[in-house]
């Protein structure tokens, strides 16, 4: 059943990718940007900004430094267990879920990414674009019930 | 604004609007460290009074002077780093935090032209930069070399990646109706319709949003990161003095950048629904700024509200209604928004 779903996912798929291949010569929605002559100058305020953070971080650890205490002993500087004295290795072998929590998250907020664009220039293509999109959220649906059907969701 | 005063003055060219440029940063700046000083103090009042208690009233008036003493305490206290961590990337986990949470404000329009980096791909800067608050979490988690923050660094960042997809999922809808990612085009985009917020055609988008929020700032019902009764503080437990008020700063204005993305894409931002204009002609002398704070401290109280009301979640029903149910949802109101859109 899943192998026939998989079957069927890849025709449509490389269905989509062939038409829109074909098919994104005629759209033109974006004026190209000739290379070199753009500068992102409106960047700058968001890079300055970041950079103010950054500094505002530093320079309060900083300041801090000057003024607070420091007097370490060895019990204080054990990792905090409510008290009682450490058990074992801290960074220890953990549970498999979160690593394909991890992979399915790279694999839908990458498709989530591709929905933008769409989005964007959605009002400007019409029915094209909606075939498209919808065949594009199904095969996704598809994929996403996969990932039920084998239990990745579940959390025990 | 800024501008025509300095080239008032005699500065023009680049020059002047790097001044003007300057100036907005640190007004932005004070406003948003004025803002987290007090929106804790706002806190600690409205969860006070929910639970019939008074809150903090010893510091000054009604205890408004609370905020300053607790800032001025954090760089007082001692700055311990447990013996076993990872020095480097301890250090550099709450500047990380901080950065990651900051940086999302330059592209937030307070009101009608007041925005730090006009871009047109705002809402997509927002989500660039707000993944990187994971880092912070990952690191801080990891580097402490204790278990509590291991465990919920971990909890954490599964937490956060898991409800990113739909969060970034649920703003396609607006994406859809407005047609562009530039906040300022967003709000303007509202106004062209009779109700002037997309929460009324993109309820279901908003409804996503606003739950995917609350997960993505690790706050309750969420708060399972920080889970005071079983991992202590979560990821920052190993923390103390001024690292520790950062991780609480980069938490406050991940609270601030949610709202005013809920506020900008759904609610309007500066601007008045154009049928309560028609009704009261005279609210359109307000400043946008009022109506943009207003709608803000709205969110930041039923950020609180829901606090005190709420329960906790237990960690495998946060999995299976980020995953089955926000993301479907936010699927669902994708394909009606633009079925919607094409055929009306």
């Amino acid at each position: 059943m899943i192998s026939y779903l998989t079957q069927i996912c890849v025709i449509a798929m490389m269905f989509t990718y062939v038409t829109l291949f074909v098919n994104i010569n005629q759209i033109s929605i974006m004026e190209p940007i000739t290379p070199g002559s753009y500068i992102p100058t409106e960047y700058l305020p968001a890079l300055l900004l970041m950079a103010a953070a950054a500094a505002f971080a530093s320079v309060s650890i900083f300041i801090g430094g000057i003024f607070r205490l420091r007097r370490p002993y060895r019990e204080k500087l054990l990792p905090y267990e409510s008290g009682n004295p450490v058990v074992g290795e801290p960074r220890d072998r953990f549970s498999v879920k979160f690593y394909i929590t991890a992979m399915l998250f790279v694999v839908f907020d990458v498709e989530a990414v591709f929905l933008y664009p769409w989005a964007l220039s959605f009002g400007k293509i019409g029915l094209y674009a909606l075939v498209e999109m919808i065949l594009f959220i199904i095969i996704l649906a598809i994929g996403y019930i996969y990932a039920w059907r084998k239990e990745a969701f579940k959390w025990d | 604004m800024i501008e025509s005063i300095i080239s008032s003055i005699g500065i023009g060219g680049f020059a002047g609007s790097m001044i003007a440029l300057l100036i907005k940063i640190a007004i932005v700046f004070g406003v948003v460290m004025l803002h987290v000083a007090y929106a804790t103090y706002f806190e600690r009042k409205v969860i006070g009074h929910i639970q019939m208690r008074l809150g903090p009233m010893t510091v000054g008036p009604h205890g408004i002077l609370q905020p300053v003493a607790d800032g001025i305490k954090s760089f007082f206290k001692e700055d311990v780093i447990p013996s076993g961590a990872d020095k480097a990337i301890f250090k550099l986990a709450p500047v990380v935090s901080v950065f990651a949470a900051l940086g999302c404000l330059a592209v937030v329009p307070f009101f009608d032209g007041f925005v730090l980096a006009n871009i047109n791909i705002g809402l997509l800067y927002i989500f660039a930069m707000s993944s990187l608050s994971a880092y912070g979490i990952v690191m801080a988690g990891w580097s402490s070399n204790s278990k509590y923050s291991f465990l919920g660094g971990l909890r954490s960042t599964a937490q956060v990646i898991s409800y990113e997809v739909a969060l970034g999922l649920s703003l396609v809808g607006v994406m859809i109706l407005s047609e562009s990612l530039n906040l300022t085009e967003i709000v303007n985009a509202q106004q062209k319709y009779w109700h002037g917020m997309f929460i009324i055609p993109q309820f279901l988008g908003a409804f996503v949003f606003m739950i995917a929020a609350f997960a993505e700032t690790n706050r309750a019902p969420f708060d399972l990161p920080e889970a005071e009764s079983e991992l202590v503080a979560g990821f920052f437990v190993e923390y103390s003095g001024m690292r520790f008020a950062l991780f609480y700063m980069a938490e406050y204005i991940g609270m601030l950048v949610m709202s005013s993305i809920s506020v900008l894409c759904f609610m309007g931002g500066w601007t008045l629904p154009p049928f309560i204009l028609e009704v009261f002609p005279s609210l359109a002398a307000v400043p946008g700024l009022v109506w943009f704070l207003f709608k803000i401290y709205f969110h930041v109280f039923v950020y609180y509200w829901i606090r005190s009301t709420l329960p906790r979640f237990r960690y495998d029903h946060l999995m299976s209604l980020g995953w089955k149910v926000l993301i479907p949802l936010a699927l669902i109101n994708i394909v009606i928004t633009a079925l919607v859109k094409y055929y009306c």
